[in-house]
């Protein structure tokens, strides 16, 4: 019959439309502005309306998500700030775009390279937040952010940041990647403890 | 002639042109080389005694210290197996080699590629203009000694980043204005645009139709800013009446020369930007990139790794077919609705994406030897879940919601019609190729990675129209399920990469073609290593371009309204036609 077709498509969309106030009765008052209504409707399981009204509701990001690297420091004992960069500078090679810029500098007393950047820079304007000066860096110093918001109003003086914008605390990082931190923790307690021993079975 | 088709070695063509045909017994590389003067003939034989009917690829690469330029042609069988390369070679001024347009038609955006980007003239062409970049470009910018005017170094890592970085914005480097160069003779203020002038009068000159009724010819721009072309793309077409009889596609708004930027950076450097070819499809592009240079280093990956590919290839696909489904019904005239809930599945798609690498579109996860992260936990029960549940009953809606509308029947039945012999001939892929009767998968045909495990059917259709390109979509979605459900059964635990990642990779000098079903069909990387950090020449197969070849041939004797019908089952993305 002619028109079935169209009819049997409309009776799609109709079921579509109907679902969303059926959801919304069954889960009252917890659909909407809620962690577990935007699980509801971004799950497999989700029927109806599926839109996430951002910004008033985020969604959530998942650990690997990642935009824009930050360096990582550790606190000393004394509370001061040490940098786990040591200005290798294998991000700087790595990065697709070359958007990443070190200063190293030496020792005016031994003239040694000092372990640590004067200056890192990176254009945020560039970036294109591939990833691999995070997964290439072979001290954990540099690492992908979560912080997505990063608006400015200029783009001129703002879009270059330098190494105080970008240090961030290892805490933050533990806060926003737990999985990875914990594994890195691990592997290097693991490291030191390596060390120790042989360190031991020389003397 | 069949016996020999149906033999799967290659055939001893050395012995068939004595002096004009030789194998390529360059180290790492394979094939052979053509004398120029017999190509076509030699072309010719392939065809017709060889049975090497389908020309994939197309390109040129220059070889600057030997003083050659060097154009590359990969041809397959359409009933499966391996490639046969050949080349040519010509001196690198004024290169100029025979047209194969005559033979297989696929070669003619190709081989209009090749003259732009590389200047290598193609003689016999029926229409050898640019067509990447506009004709008041100074240059070919794939030549190895061209350097473009913002050049800051021929190869990355760029030293001005470590250990004294001289930080600036590239703005400053590469200021308005400054960051073009024009021929000699040219004068940008008093630029008229010819080509175009040249495209209408061509057009005009086309002979009429049959019939008593007089009608005027009427020229219109399709485009480049028209919400039917998916982005910035251009159809100049003739009409008569309502009624096509000519079609011209204008392409190259969104062209950043990707293959430029490659052979700039390092083999692991490039992986991102592959990404940024076929925006929809990242993860496919990032599996044939990983093949081609895997091939070259002779690593495999493990076998967990070799599981994850597949299931991010297929979630791909069926990403880009509901994506594509969606928006042809949007051409249609459907507004919305159905794209609506073709999204809603792509979203939850890329939401595994965004989990296992990192980003939801520009993926980036796949490594020479591997992948670049295991799944995190809880990741592979998502997918399950999708795979098992939830997407076999939304393609079925989808199914029920369009297949049988009237309306969309009427308007796709028999619209841009492309036989079996001219999709081979025009070189189409993917579901345009197998929508016009040619069972013709590269997962089947050539398998790469694993694909030879998995028991899945070849989707074909035999109508060639735009309606068969939509059913054939469907069924490749249901086979994808069908190869993700074995996937999430088979995975093994293991590592995800076949030895310690590395940023700087080692590939020894030779060619390589990896080449993958990807979603828009067949896609391929060319990649030609010597030894260095960075590859000497990196090509991309892009099957959103070359199946554009084909467009004028659907659209002629179709209705205008229907040519926009037409590009949307072609399904373009143009990050990947204009690289």
């Amino acid at each position: 019959m002619t028109g079935w077709g169209i009819i049997k498509g409309l009776g799609v969309t109709f079921k579509h439309f109907f679902e969303t106030y059926l959801e919304d009765i069954r889960w009252w008052g917890k659909r909407y502005y809620t962690p577990e209504g935007i699980k509801l409707r971004t799950d497999a399981r989700a029927r109806g309306i599926f839109t996430v009204q951002y910004p008033e509701e985020k969604l959530p990001v998942p650990e690997e998500f990642r935009y824009l690297p930050f360096l990582v420091y550790d606190i000393g004992e004394d509370g001061k700030r040490i940098d786990r960069c040591t200005s290798c500078g294998i991000c700087a090679k790595v990065c697709p775009p070359q958007c990443i810029w070190i200063v190293r500098s030496n020792d005016p007393v031994t003239g040694k390279p000092i372990p640590e950047p004067t200056e890192f820079y990176i254009d945020v304007d560039i970036c294109m937040n591939c990833g691999l000066c995070a997964e290439y860096c072979p001290f954990d110093a540099i690492k992908m952010d979560h912080d997505y918001e990063i608006a400015s109003y200029n783009r001129k003086a703002e879009h270059i940041y330098n190494k105080e914008k970008l240090s961030k605390p290892a805490s933050y990082y533990a806060s926003i990647r737990p999985t990875n931190f914990a594994m890195e923790e691990a592997a290097r307690l693991e490291k030191a403890a390596r060390v120790q021993t042989r360190r031991a079975g020389e003397n | 002639m069949s016996e020999q088709i149906a033999e799967k070695v290659t055939p001893d063509l050395a012995a068939r042109f004595p002096g004009d045909v030789m194998p390529d017994q360059r180290p790492g590389y394979q094939g052979y080389l053509v004398n120029p003067e017999k190509l076509v003939e030699f072309a010719t034989a392939l065809r017709d005694e060889f049975g090497y009917d389908y020309l994939s690829s197309v390109t040129g690469v220059d070889y600057l210290p030997e003083g050659k330029m060097e154009v590359v042609y990969h041809a397959y069988r359409t009933t499966g197996g391996a490639a046969l390369i050949f080349k040519v070679q010509v001196p690198r001024e004024n290169a100029e080699v025979p047209s194969l347009v005559p033979v297989y038609r696929g070669a003619e955006f190709q081989e209009r590629e090749a003259w732009d980007l590389l200047g290598i003239r193609f003689s016999g062409h029926p229409d050898l203009r640019r067509i990447l970049l506009w004709e008041g470009f100074a240059g070919h910018p794939l030549r190895k000694d061209y350097h473009e005017p913002y050049f800051e170094e021929e190869f990355k890592p760029f030293k001005s980043r470590w250990p004294e970085g001289k930080v600036r914005r590239s703005e400053d480097l590469n200021p308005f204005h400054a960051n073009v160069q024009y021929p000699e003779d040219f004068d940008p203020d008093q630029y008229v645009p010819q080509g175009d002038e040249a495209i209408y009068k061509s057009l005009e000159s086309i002979p009429s139709r049959d019939g008593d009724m007089k009608v005027d010819r009427l020229i219109v721009n399709l485009g480049p800013q028209h919400p039917s072309t998916h982005g910035v793309f251009r159809m100049i077409a003739a009409l008569e009446g309502e009624t096509i009889v000519d079609l011209k596609p204008v392409m190259g708004y969104l062209h950043r020369n990707h293959e430029k930027i490659a052979e700039r950076n390092t083999f692991l450097q490039i992986m991102p930007f592959t990404d940024r070819l076929d925006y929809i499809t990242s993860m496919s592009n990032n599996f044939g990139y990983a093949l081609a240079v895997e091939k070259l280093m002779g690593v495999r990956p493990p076998e967990r790794a070799e599981y994850i590919r597949v299931m991010m290839a297929e979630l791909t696909r069926i990403a880009s077919h509901v994506v594509s489904i969606g928006f042809l019904l949007n051409d249609l005239g459907a507004f919305f609705t159905p794209m609506i809930y073709a999204l809603e599945e792509r979203e939850l798609i890329l939401d595994i994406f965004e989990a296992v690498s990192g980003s939801r579109m520009m993926c980036n996860y796949f490594r020479f030897g591997g992948v670049a992260r295991d799944l995190p936990e809880g990741i592979l029960d998502k997918v399950k879940d999708l795979v098992l549940e939830r997407l076999p009953r939304k393609i079925d809606e989808l199914d029920t919601y369009l297949t049988q509308n009237e309306i969309v029947k009427v308007r796709t039945q028999g619209v841009g019609v492309l036989t079996a012999e001219e999709a081979i001939s025009y070189s189409a892929a993917g579901p345009i190729l197998r929508a016009a009767g040619v069972p013709y998968d590269v997962r089947r045909a050539d398998p790469y990675s694993i694909y030879d495990r998995f028991d899945f059917d070849v989707a074909v259709r035999y109508n060639g129209d735009v309606y068969d390109r939509y059913l054939v979509r469907l069924e490749e979605i249901r086979q994808s399920l069908r190869i993700l459900a074995q996937v999430v059964r088979d995975i093994p635990e293991g590592p995800v990469m076949a030895s310690k990642p590395q940023y700087q990779v080692r590939v020894p000098a030779g060619e390589s073609y990896g080449r993958v079903e990807g979603p828009k069909g067949e896609l391929g990387y060319y990649v030609i290593s010597t030894g260095k950090p960075n590859p000497w020449r990196y090509h991309v197969r892009a099957p959103s371009f070359i199946n554009l070849t084909s467009l004028a041939k659907m659209c002629k004797g179709n209705k205008v309204a229907d040519a926009v019908v037409i590009l949307g089952s072609v399904d373009i993305v143009l990050g990947e036609v204009d690289r």
